[in-house]
Formats: structure tokens, C-alpha cells, sequence
């Protein structure tokens, strides 16, 4: 029992309430949200410790013990994604405090940012099933009004459908907990990876494992991604980074935690799906950020296209391939929303996001341009830059699981995104300016801060992979021995 | 009565997905309405339907109905109102926007 772990999801929500009776304060309202995801962030951190040196913490809320009470488990992968999803929701809460965006301060935006943080480290510190459905929800409602918010044409017409398709995802989701209940008559994970693990290899598992994948792809955006370049270029960018950044993490965390904890006895058949899927994704990520001209929808299919590798890295699930997932992941977070603040911050200065009307803008803010090319780099896997290992681990890997093909998709579309970004850095910030003196639409002053915070921590993690390679190890063998993860929750009473 | 239950969910889905195929978008939304209830349906009968007595203690029975089906379905149903209601007025809001109530020219190709 710790009761740490509620606090990255009671204090930013309690924060977020009282918000709503602020909303005529903006700064009162961004010193208050930055300050309850400060908080948050010392808990995150000192779970994440408490992980290393006393192993998996886990809270069993209300006093009712697993099996039969909803149980928080912070194991190390879970607290290290907690603590980057509160450092992602500082960045752009820092990046939000822009002019433009006066309207949505008074329009319950702050409040909106926190549940949206609140939903998404709810989701990756549950241990229940229908728990995680429901933190699912709160970080898709928010997601709906954040998209929303402004309600100009484009945003409507483009949350209709996002709406629409995560409905009919979130009903499949509990069409599957119901196959899932009725198999196992349980829902706390842990409890389910036991049972599980008695039934063996059942085939009727694997097919609610299936319909899990099919719910979790679609918020992924692993292989069913069709709904995701249009909503993600709709809202301003400072949301375009929180959901690039946070939402479909939280699909691969709850891929990565139910097919290494639960649907694990075929891995023939799962494994194979995912990494069809994997590499499918990266493909058509690539093709569509080749494809597009316009900074949002590069960037959109950039997102997708890390999607594709990180589900490589999954499918592996040996040692090496974890750890480079792990590490992936985080890199991804923080890579995605620098990329998404630098890019909305070059979209301000220029007014438009259509790179053959953007040129020579590195006059204006010579460090947004070095640092987008510094983004670029870590995308690309430059080292010391943090995508480096995370992308050496899991190629290593896959050429030693004999998986040359998607390992060749994985080296080759890292690449084609290395180009799609620079094609972003080279037209819109080399060149003559097409604007006139004093005719910039922003100064783009509040992409500098957080861009140096995001910058520090992509070199801080590629420069330190060692180290974080050590804090990941108890991480990894969580996910490849799930018995660790069952003691950790169930002890040794229930059984 | 399981079976039947079943049955009735599995009509529903297919309701359900025929409205959600159909271009009016408030079919469409009706559509996630039937679903929704077809999954509720669905999560009760997988559970089985009426084996003993409320889950209460003094109601002193031998066997007690499985209270935990019931729990996930109130949160599933106002989860879902809520949702409804918010579909309800984006549709609502882009009906008086954009003037457009048939998906098709919500595509977002040719007007921007």
C-alpha cells in the first residue's frame, strides 16, 4: 500500500475543478495547473525511485484488496510514463500561454489540459480492466471538447468524426471486457494474468486478446490510424502537441501491458499480428509524411509512423527488444511534442501551415529553427540524441529474431522521416523571407522555453542511456515475467 | 433467456452498424445509441441471468447474483449519456456551422 500513487491523478483533477471557478484568472489558473503537475511530477518521482529500490507499489483504493477492489499498480514502466506525460503537460501548458489562445483561457481550457493529464496517468497506473475503460473515457472527453474548443468549421466537422470513431471503439472495448468477464470472471489484471496462465493455450483467449488489440490499435493509431491526420490538424498546436504527445501512448501502454501480462500463452499468433501490423504502420506513416506539404500533416504522420516501430519493439518482447521499446517510448513522448511546439510555433510566425508559402523564417527565431533541426536529428537517431539507442535495441534485436524485412521497414522509414522533417526545416526556415518587416503573425516567444526544457531532456536521455538503460531494468523484467507483477498486486494471501 | 438476450444484442449491433453506415449523421449518432445499448445487453447475459437473490446481505439467500456485471454497466451507461449528449450538440453545432447534415461533405477535401 502507497499512497503516492494517487496523487498524479487526485491533485491535477482537484486542481482541475477548482480551475472551473477560476477561469477570468489566466494566470492565477497557469500557476495553479502548472504548479499541481510540479506536485504530481515529485510523486511520479519518487515512485519511480521506490520502484528501483523496493519494487512495484501498488495502492489498493479504499482498502478493498485485489482481486476485488480497483487496484493502482505503479510498476517502473508505468511511473516513468507517468512522470513524462506530467513533464509533456508542463511543456504545453508553458506553450499555451500565447495571445491567440486568450479565448480558450476563458473557456475552461486549462481545466480541459489537467483532465486530459489526469485521464491518461489514470490509464497507465490502473491495474483493473474496466478501470482502464474508464480512464480511457475521461481522456477522450477531454480530447473531444480540447478539439472542439473554438468550434470553427474545420474543428467541428473533424471532432465529429473523431467522436464517432472512438464511440464505436470504446463499445467494441466493452463488448471485449464482457468476453473477458465471462471467461475469467474477473477483471483486476493480475488476477487475469493468472488465470489466464491456468486456462494455457486457449484459443478463445487469444481471440478476446485479438479483440483487445483491435480496440487498442484504433487508439493507437497502430495500422487503424485513417482517423488520425484530420483531428490532429484541426485544434491549435499546443493541443495537436498534449494529444501527439499523450493519446495514443496510451494505446501502446495498455498493448504493451496486456500482451505481456495477460495474452502472452500464444505468442505465435499475437506476436505475428503485431508485427504485421507494426510494420504496415510504418509504411504507411512514411508514405504520408513523404506525401504531405503541410507542416501539420507531416507532422501528424510522423506520429503515426513511430507508432508502427515502437509495436515492432513490442512484438519482439525479448530482453533487449523491451528495454529499446521502453526507451522508445519515452524518447517518443518527449521528441513528439518538441516537434509539435516547434512546428506550431513556426505555423504562428507564418500564419499558415502550407511549407511552399512558408520561407526564411530562421531570421525571426533563429533558435526554433536549430532546435527543430536538433528534433529532426533525434527522430532521425543521431546520436547522442535520445533516439539513438532506443532504435540500436530494438534493430538489434529484430535482426537477431531473424526479422530482417521489418527491420530493413523500421531502418528505411526512420529515414524517409529524417527527410520529411528536414524537407519542414529546409523550406521554412532557409531561403529569402517572404514576409515583410513587422509582417509576422507571432512572435513565437512561447515555443522557446519549453522547446529548451524538451531539448535538454532528449539530450539528457541519449547522452544518459546508460544510466536510464539501469533505472529501465526493473521495468523489463516486469514485462517479461509477469509472476513479478502478480506477487506485486495479488501477495501471497489470496491464493 | 440467455440466448434470447443474446440474440436481441446481436440484432442490435447489426441495427446499430447499419445506422452507423448510413450518411445522416443522426443516424449515425442513433447508431452508437443501439450499440451501446446492445453491448450493455450483451455484458449482463455473458454473466448469466438471474441465479439468486440481490447481492445483499440480508436478503439471507443460499445463492447471490453477481453484482459486479451490474456496476460495470451503470458506469458504461452514464459514461455513454454523457457521450450522447455531447455528440448530441457537436452535431447539433456543426449542422449550424457548416449547414451540412450528410457525412459526405464533411469529408474536408474541397472546401478549405
Amino acid at each position: 500500500m502507497n499512497n503516492l500513487l494517487i496523487v498524479p491523478i487526485a491533485v491535477p483533477l482537484v486542481t482541475a475543478m477548482a480551475l472551473v471557478f477560476l477561469q477570468k484568472r489566466p494566470g492565477v489558473q497557469l500557476f495553479a495547473a502548472i504548479g499541481s503537475l510540479l506536485a504530481s511530477l515529485a510523486a511520479a518521482g519518487m515512485l519511480i525511485v521506490q520502484n528501483k529500490t523496493e519494487g512495484i507499489q501498488t495502492l489498493h483504493v479504499g482498502g478493498w484488496e485485489a482481486p476485488f477492489g480497483i487496484t493502482l499498480v505503479a510498476d517502473m514502466t508505468a511511473s516513468l510514463l507517468v512522470a513524462a506525460a506530467l513533464v509533456i503537460g508542463i511543456c504545453c501548458l508553458l506553450f499555451a500561454r500565447d495571445p491567440a489562445l486568450a479565448g480558450h483561457h476563458r473557456h475552461y481550457f486549462m481545466p480541459l489540459m489537467l483532465i486530459l493529464v489526469v485521464g491518461t496517468n489514470g490509464s497507465f497506473l490502473t491495474g483493473d480492466m474496466f478501470n482502464l475503460f474508464v480512464f480511457f473515457e475521461v481522456t477522450l472527453i477531454a480530447s473531444y471538447v480540447l478539439l472542439s474548443l473554438g468550434g470553427t468549421k474545420t474543428q467541428l466537422r473533424e471532432s465529429i468524426k473523431y467522436v464517432l470513431i472512438n464511440m464505436v471503439a470504446s463499445t467494441v472495448f466493452v463488448v471485449a471486457v464482457a468476453y473477458l468477464y465471462s471467461l475469467f470472471g474477473t477483471l483486476n489484471m493480475a488476477h487475469l494474468a493468472e488465470r489466464a496462465a491456468e486456462a494455457g493455450r486457449d484459443g478463445l483467449v487469444t481471440v478476446v486478446g485479438l479483440l483487445f488489440l483491435v480496440v487498442f490499435a484504433t487508439k493507437a493509431a497502430l495500422l487503424l490510424f485513417f482517423w488520425l491526420p484530420g483531428p490532429y490538424g484541426a485544434p491549435p498546436m499546443a493541443v495537436a502537441a498534449l494529444f501527439a504527445a499523450l493519446l495514443t501512448k496510451v494505446g501502446i501502454y495498455a498493448i504493451l501491458r496486456t500482451f505481456t501480462l495477460i495474452f502472452i500463452h500464444q505468442p505465435e499468433v499475437t506476436r505475428t499480428v503485431l508485427l504485421a501490423m507494426g510494420a504496415l504502420t510504418m509504411l504507411l506513416g512514411a508514405l504520408g509524411a513523404l506525401g504531405h506539404w503541410g507542416i501539420r500533416k507531416i507532422l501528424a504522420y510522423n506520429v503515426i509512423l513511430s507508432v508502427g516501430f515502437i509495436v515492432f519493439g513490442i512484438a519482439l518482447a525479448d530482453g533487449e527488444s523491451l528495454a529499446g521499446t521502453l526507451f522508445y517510448l519515452l524518447h517518443d513522448m518527449i521528441v513528439k511534442a518538441w516537434l509539435f511546439i516547434l512546428g506550431g510555433a513556426v505555423i504562428a510566425i507564418a500564419g499558415t501551415d502550407r511549407l511552399r508559402e512558408i520561407k526564411g523564417l530562421i531570421r525571426y527565431r533563429p533558435q526554433l529553427g536549430w532546435m527543430f533541426l536538433l528534433a529532426a536529428m533525434s527522430v532521425a537517431g543521431v546520436p547522442p540524441l535520445s533516439g539513438f539507442t532506443g532504435k540500436l535495441l530494438i534493430l538489434k534485436s529484430g535482426v537477431g529474431a531473424g526479422e530482417y524485412t521489418v527491420s530493413v521497414i523500421g531502418l528505411a522509414t526512420s529515414l524517409l522521416a529524417f527527410y520529411s522533417l528536414l524537407k519542414v526545416f529546409i523550406l521554412s526556415f532557409w531561403g529569402e523571407t517572404l514576409l515583410n518587416e513587422g509582417e509576422q503573425h507571432a512572435t513565437g516567444r512561447n515555443a522557446v522555453l519549453p522547446g529548451l526544457v524538451l531539448a535538454a531532456l532528449s539530450l539528457g536521455l541519449g547522452i544518459g542511456s546508460g544510466a536510464v538503460l539501469d533505472w529501465l531494468e526493473p521495468a523489463v523484467g516486469t514485462l517479461l515475467n509477469p509472476s513479478v507483477y502478480i506477487d506485486a498486486v495479488l501477495g501471497a494471501g489470496i491464493r | 433467456m440467455e440466448t434470447l438476450i443474446i440474440v436481441i444484442a446481436g440484432i442490435l449491433f447489426s441495427v446499430g452498424t447499419y445506422m452507423l453506415l448510413s450518411k445522416n449523421l443522426l443516424r449515425i449518432i442513433f447508431g452508437t445509441g443501439l450499440y451501446t445499448h446492445a453491448s450493455h445487453l450483451m455484458l449482463m447475459a455473458v454473466a448469466g441471468l438471474k441465479q439468486g437473490a440481490a447481492p445483499l446481505l440480508s436478503e439471507n439467500a443460499s445463492a447471490y447474483v453477481d453484482p459486479v456485471p451490474q456496476a460495470l454497466i451503470l458506469t458504461s451507461i452514464v459514461i455513454n449519456f454523457a457521450l450522447t449528449a455531447l455528440i448530441l450538440v457537436l452535431g447539433y453545432r456543426t449542422y449550424m456551422e457548416t449547414g451540412f447534415e450528410d457525412m459526405r461533405q464533411l469529408k474536408g477535401m474541397d472546401h478549405e
